[in-house]
């Protein structure tokens, strides 16, 4: 590890620990494998500090801080987990209950969510808020900045993750806040008439969302995580070569994740992350066809193999081999770029191997 | 890339994606960089934002980055030969180079400064529109700045003096030492996931893999061992995409193996190439879906996605990076690299069948004594057989990128990758100046086509279309070309928003809805290529660059008109 320079120490739950200026108490404690709970906290965003679960006790100071926010001095005496702050945190919990509604079996990441975690780890079910007497609650129901994703007030949280993630990872800052109290939600910013929305979508409000409370609305289907393998990969699309996860469930690609490293840094563009429809569409080839009769007719490998090799041959025997040109893919992997060129050069005997990189 | 290769012994981006966010100055050009690669548009935001770093944006059009540049320059499509001489010239005049990397790192500056002699700011306002001024304010911008990094795309490759353009903003990169060091350097952003890669791996008509001419016997021998092929390998250049078009045209080109490419879209003059295509004895075409080139094939061969096979690609800035199986193919479609291998085995076998059998005319079968290997059972074992040939890949290996890529070149199992090139020599040896001149475009409007027509692409849609438009949502949230015009030509000739136009050039023409926006500057047209209704590449000129051989797609001179609802 790196020398730090201005490192001091405080103590939290009576555990003496190093800290280093600049650094927030959640994360002296993460450092430290001291477990305190959050919500709104999100690794890659500046700390919002707006969900309050990350309270703790600090001696001398007369009311909880949120460890998220506040920067660990010297000296310091914490207590993160007291009677009085794991009150305190429960009926924050339940307060953001009377919103979200414990529904987790119809929700498509139950068993995957930090909300429901909560909700375990704080012992709070249904029954706890129907005492409340509620009269229910009405959201505007406006449509969300881009028909790529459908936004559901019921379920969020109003952490306010999205709006960050698009001011701070899309640097555009389309959405935010819109009225109060219970019935706030999260809403497109009008900027002119023209021009209704900056919005790009980019979905990563969508990933920064703790609670699934903005979901792909063209997803192709119900989405199972505990059935979802996560493959490590990088994107088709553009030069950047952003480093993904492809989400695939019962042979078919569901979403993609960004992964962690590469030049994007955990953040992908639209493209990317909406693009991947065409690898299951039903489109796709899946059988070699010859043209017999005018028509392009399915036939086996074998058939189409040997119709190649008789043709390539008859020509290369009758017009040389630079009657023969070959135009590989900018769309494939380095190793078919090789082969094909190979295959070209040394089997055929020609250069005449390009591809569209001059477009 | 010949521009760069010619000037700095390399032709890939010269330093890494990862330094924008750490320089001082950013000039984009020729790049619609929030579109084609938003990931990296999104730094230079953050850059210009939040690290005060200026932004110059010089571009006919207004692209969305022009919202956040300190300068935006609006030059006449064509001329940026032009407007890059300027800067060199009012550098040098006014004795803001950097005379101690000129003197120790560069040679022929002194047939560069008599060169640009002419290009004053004010004969270079006369060629591309560019106030004076401006170009005074530019360069003494660029040439003060600390470090300061070029970023473009097809903008300025895609015309045909392209080569000269980068070779005129090589000069300007050497000229004030900003290359060799972090967050400097000639970048060009590379427009498809694998073109660095397809190029590293001489999918190209004069190179072998690792960018090694083929007309060095050396080279040429260590291959011919390396792939223990019976064939005596070529030394003479073969042609380029657009010079077999023609040749197919012509009728001498008899056979196209086509792999994962469109070119009857894709092309520039779209209408020649689908005639050439007819013309062949034999299209195969290898692709994932029917595309509208696999349509005119004889035979198609259905071949695996990104998704369903294992592999690398090689980034924009260089990076080696995996590629992994997630699902198995649809049907009985293979990966790329298995279909190559099979029809090589097949085409092999065909060969010494007929050795065997008969007395051969033209091609004589003892030179096929050996087809070589091709009996790879992963991509791995082709990866370990092309890392040590092509160098720049040697240190390379997929345990070694398990986790994240590596940077060519890499030429050693300890080599830790190469983030910025250049360093203290320049791969060439000294870094080259090029005197070069402004050309104007092979075709520039006149009476009869009195518009600038450029394409591109968009946010939504990636090339022609084949995937995106494939993609439910893409498809939903943008499903038809609209041709971008100025609302000033819209209104002096009464076109209005998403009203039916044509667009004619000499070429051909199409027809679609019109989209007013003062992104176009008056005069001037802007479509994509990503949409088989409006194939804007029917209209495009395929003159062609002399050395790189890129048509120019940016700029061609149609006429436009409104169409009656119903007529077309
Ligand atoms: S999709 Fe992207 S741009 Fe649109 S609101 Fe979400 S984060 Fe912002
Ligand atoms: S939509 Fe999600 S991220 Fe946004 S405020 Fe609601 S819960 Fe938080
Ligand atoms: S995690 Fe600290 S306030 Fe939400």
């Amino acid at each position: 590890m790196k020398q730090e320079l201005h490192t001091f120490t405080l103590t939290i739950n009576g555990q003496t620990v190093d800290a280093a200026k600049g650094r927030t108490l959640l994360t002296v404690a993460r450092e430290n494998n001291i477990h305190i709970p959050t919500l709104c906290y999100h690794e890659k965003l500046r700390p919002l500090g707006s969900c309050r679960l990350c309270i703790v006790e600090v001696e001398g100071t007369p009311t909880p801080v949120s460890a998220c926010t506040t920067p660990a001095r010297p000296g310091m005496q914490v207590h993160t987990h007291t009677e009085f702050i794991e009150n305190l945190r429960r009926e924050t919990l339940k307060l953001i209950f009377l919103r979200h509604p414990l529904n987790c079996s119809a929700c498509e990441i139950n068993g995957y969510c930090q909300l429901q975690d909560l909700a375990h780890e704080y012992d709070i079910s249904h029954v706890d808020l129907h005492s409340c007497g509620m009269k229910d609650l009405h959201f505007n129901s406006e449509p969300y900045c881009t028909p790529l994703i459908t936004y559901h007030p019921r379920r969020c949280i109003l952490c306010g993750r999205c709006a960050q993630a698009c001011i701070e990872i899309t640097e555009v800052g389309a959405i935010n806040y819109k009225g109060r109290g219970a019935e706030a939600v999260i809403a497109p910013i009008k900027t002119s008439y023209t021009d209704p929305t900056k919005c790009v979508s980019c979905g990563e409000c969508m990933a920064a969302c703790p609670v699934h409370a903005l979901t792909e609305t063209m997803t192709p289907g119900k989405i199972k995580p505990w059935k979802t393998d996560r493959v490590r990969t990088t994107c088709t699309y553009c030069g950047c070569g952003c480093q993904i996860e492809l989400n695939v469930m019962d042979n078919s690609v569901i979403g993609v994740t960004p992964a962690d490293g590469g030049v994007n840094r955990g953040a992908l563009c639209g493209k990317g992350r909406f693009g991947y429809g065409f690898i299951n569409h039903t489109d796709r080839l899946t059988s070699p066809l010859i043209r017999t009769d005018g028509e392009l007719k399915e036939v086996s490998w074998d058939t189409a193999l040997d119709y190649i090799a008789d043709q390539l041959v008859h020509i290369l025997d009758t017009h040389g081999p630079d009657s023969i040109g070959g135009l590989s893919s900018a769309r494939c992997t380095n190793e078919e770029n090789y082969l094909f060129q190979k295959f070209m050069r040394s089997v055929i005997g020609t250069n005449n191997v390009d591809h569209c990189a001059r477009l | 890339m010949a521009g760069l290769a010619a000037a700095f012994g390399s032709g890939a981006m010269t330093n890494s994606i990862d330094e924008i966010e750490d320089t001082d100055l950013i000039l984009i050009t020729g790049s619609n960089t929030s579109e084609t690669h938003p990931i990296i548009g999104r730094m230079v935001k953050r850059a210009v934002e939040r690290k005060r770093a200026k932004l110059i944006v010089v571009d006919p059009r207004k692209v969305v980055m022009v919202n956040f540049a300190h300068v935006w320059l609006r030059q006449r499509p064509g001329t940026d030969a032009a407007w890059i001489n300027g800067l060199c010239h009012v550098i040098i005049k006014e004795n803001l180079w950097d005379h101690e990397f000129v003197a120790s790192r560069t040679e022929a500056f002194e047939d560069l400064r008599r060169h640009i002699q002419k290009y004053t700011p004010e004969y270079v306002e006369d060629i591309t529109g560019i106030a004076a001024d401006d170009i005074r304010k530019v360069a003494r911008l660029y040439a003060n700045a600390l470090r300061a990094m070029i970023l473009y795309t097809m903008g300025i490759t895609q015309h045909t003096s392209g080569t000269d353009n980068v070779k005129a903003l090589a000069n300007l990169a050497m000229l004030c030492g900003n290359i060799g060091k972090e967050g400097t350097g000639v970048n060009p952003l590379r427009g498809q996931n694998n073109v660095q890669g397809a190029c590293d791996m001489a999918a190209l008509p004069d190179v072998l893999p690792g960018h090694q001419p083929i007309t060095d016997e050396r080279v040429l021998s260590t291959f011919q061992q390396g792939w223990s092929t019976g064939v005596r390998l070529s030394n003479k250049p073969g042609k380029t995409m657009t010079e077999m078009m023609s040749a197919a045209f012509r009728g001498d080109l008899r056979a196209l193996y086509v792999m994962g490419e469109n070119p009857r879209l894709s092309d520039a003059n779209a209408g020649h190439v689908a005639k050439a295509l007819q013309n062949l004895d034999l299209l195969i075409v290898q692709d994932i879906f029917l595309t509208e080139t696999a349509r005119l094939a004889d035979v198609v061969l259905p071949a695996a996605s990104f998704a369903e096979k294992d592999g690398t690609f090689t980034n924009t800035d260089r990076r080696v990076q995996r590629v992994r199986k997630g699902l198995d193919p649809s049907g009985n479609a293979l990966a790329d690299w298995e279909i190559i291998c099979l029809l090589a085995r097949h085409v092999c076998e065909k060969i010494h069948h007929n050795n065997a059998a008969a007395t051969p005319t033209h091609h004589p079968p003892a030179m096929h004594i050996s087809c070589g290997y091709w009996n790879y059972t992963s991509p791995e074992e082709v990866f370990d057989e092309l890392a040590p040939l092509s160098h720049i890949y040697a240190g390379i290996s997929y345990e070694r990128i398990k986790k994240s890529g590596l940077q060519w070149p890499c030429t050693g199992r300890y080599h830790p990758g190469t983030p910025f090139m250049h360093k203290d020599v320049f791969k060439r040896g000294k870094g080259l100046f090029h005197p070069v001149d402004y050309i104007p475009p092979a075709e520039v409007p006149d009476e009869e086509y009195p518009f600038y027509l450029s394409t591109g692409r968009l946010r939504y849609h990636y090339h022609t279309g084949t995937m995106t438009r494939r993609s439910r949502g893409l498809d939903y949230i943008c499903p038809e070309e609209r041709i971008q015009i100025n609302p000033e030509d819209g209104r002096r000739l009464d076109i209005k928003d998403g009203d039916l136009i044509r667009v004619t050039s000499r070429r051909g023409s199409v027809t679609g809805r019109a989209l007013l926006t003062d992104r176009s500057a008056p005069g001037m047209v802007f479509m994509t290529f990503h949409f088989a209704e409006v194939p804007a590449n029917v209209l495009t000129n395929d003159a062609l660059d002399p050395v790189s051989k890129i048509p120019e797609f940016k700029v061609s001179a149609v006429a436009v008109e409104k169409v009656e609802e119903g007529a077309a």
